[in-house]
């Protein structure tokens, strides 16, 4: 196991998980969007998917065990996702310990150079998200009825600045995935001529989509077309 | 032409530098970036004052000594050339131009403008060879090389190591220059034996210095020999195939030792 270590050492290893983390957050957001779709199917839909992802694997697997294995997976992921970014935005800026009088980016994207404040908004997102619609924790003044997810989140989206959280920090999170998406490429070494426009479009396409799902939950209630 | 100068002074190493104004008066729009350099130091050194210290050798883009940061550009801006190469033309009359030397840990301030870039021979010297038995050159076709493995051996080896990728980058990684170098041994079957051990001391050493990579593409936009971040994945790739190999090897050690090992092990 030492080869292990010496490679989650070097930062380059660190690169690799944090692609490998950054590529199962992203298989599982994109499942989390995809299911919350069903609030447009109305609120009996919604109702009974969350009630599946309670008795998901069962009855192979006891209930809600399926559940607790993809929140632990989910809690590994970021955890490693966070420490390696941590460790190596503190090895960056030890690397440049004099800043320029002034500087240009001829090629760094806003989403590139907003990668780490990103993750942070993301993660304070993640943070309140958890209390508002799993826990239920009384984070704003909606009502939290438990087993009826419908309800609590057009309560929720019904306050303006509940809805405006969620709309900027799920644009933060699409900057995020925009240059995390292609980024995961080069550090995982995945780079062949035939394949590499692929790769921007793949991380364009997907930030997009997930992005825009995302926002238009909290804009449909807003606007009046789920109620 | 007429320009204003914002150069950053430093007397010595481990000393505080300053940025000093100076008058660029009657510039040629056909003199290099260094040429005008040259004359706003002859006018220095008839007032008795201290000429701006630079590096320089070729003057052609093929030695990697002149490098600068030109208005928050490494090389300045007009990408692919080296700052020997940038000319005054692509200045504007009045332009305030601020001059700066490479900025990073691994690349200490000598004095002005002129840097340390020993640190990158720390890298190369870590594994950016191939060792070979001394003697008569070998013929040269006795190992076929395809065309095009041999010109990307060559977009690599392009490489006039001026640390521009370093300064350029914002993370002060060196991930560009130790990837071309790795690459342009590594695509090649000369450099097929030593291949990932190469990578793995090499990327060793140079992390020991330098930040590490977030893929902004700054280096390949500023390297005057127009380098591809592709190697940069080539040389991840190659690290990670390393490490599952085993770290330090490239060959799998033999089953048995010795023929009697063998012998024993069969009865």
């Amino acid at each position: 196991m030492s080869w292990l270590t010496n490679f989650y050492r070097s930062a380059v290893g660190k690169k690799a998980v944090m692609a490998v983390t950054g590529v199962f957050l992203f298989g599982w957001i994109f499942a989390h969007m995809v299911g919350n779709l069903k609030l447009y199917l109305g609120a009996e839909h919604l109702n009974e998917y969350a009630k599946w992802l309670r008795v998901m694997g069962s009855p192979a697997m006891p209930n809600s065990s399926l559940l607790w294995l993809a929140r632990a997976a989910l809690v590994v992921a970021t955890w490693l996702h966070v420490q390696a970014a941590t460790q190596l935005t503190l090895m960056n800026r030890a690397a440049r310990p004099i800043a320029y009088g002034e500087r240009e980016y001829p090629a760094a994207t806003y989403a590139a150079r907003t990668m780490r404040w990103g993750g942070v908004i993301i993660i304070l997102f993640v943070i309140y998200h958890l209390l508002h619609l799993t826990l239920g924790v009384h984070v704003n003044p909606a009502p939290f009825i438990e087993g009826d997810p419908y309800h609590n989140v057009v309560a929720g989206f019904q306050i303006w600045w509940v809805s405006a959280f969620y709309i900027i920090a799920n644009l933060a999170l699409g900057l995020h995935l925009y240059h995390g998406l292609w980024s995961m490429f080069q550090s995982l070494g995945l780079n062949t001529p035939k394949f590499n426009a692929w790769r921007r479009n793949f991380a364009t396409a997907f930030a997009a989509i997930i992005t825009a799902a995302n926002i238009s939950f909290p804009l449909a209630v807003m606007l009046g077309f789920v109620r | 032409m007429n320009l204003t100068l914002h150069v950053w002074r430093q007397k010595a190493r481990n000393t505080t530098g300053q940025f000093v104004t100076y008058k660029a008066t009657d510039v040629s729009p056909d003199a290099s970036f260094l040429e005008m350099l040259d004359v706003v130091n002859e006018t220095l050194i008839e007032k008795g004052e201290e000429p701006i210290l630079f590096e320089h050798d070729c003057r052609e883009g093929i030695c990697g000594s002149c490098g600068m940061m030109i208005n928050g550009v490494a090389h300045g801006p007009i990408g692919g050339t080296a700052t020997c190469q940038l000319h005054m033309r692509h200045f504007k009359d009045g332009d305030n131009i601020r001059i700066e030397p490479w900025r990073a840990r691994a690349f200490p301030v000598i004095k002005d403008l002129v840097v340390d870039r020993g640190s990158l021979d720390r890298i190369i010297q870590a594994g950016g060879y191939i060792s070979v038995n001394t003697g008569n050159a070998p013929e040269a076709n006795m190992i076929l090389v395809p065309k095009a493995v041999q010109e990307l051996s060559m977009d690599a080896a392009a490489c006039i190591q001026c640390g521009a990728c370093v300064a350029q980058c914002p993370n002060g990684a060196a991930q560009l220059f130790t990837s071309a170098k790795v690459a342009h041994l590594g695509v090649l079957p000369q450099g097929q034996p030593e291949r990932y051990e190469r990578v793995v001391k090499m990327v060793e050493v140079m992390e020991e210095m330098f930040g590490s990579c977030t893929n902004y593409g700054e280096c390949e936009a500023v390297c005057p020999k127009e380098i591809s971040i592709d190697f940069i994945a080539r040389m991840n790739r190659d690290y990670l195939v390393a490490q599952f190999r085993g770290p330090r090897s490239t060959i799998l050690p033999p089953l048995f030792n010795t023929e009697e090992e063998l012998v024993t092990n069969e009865t």
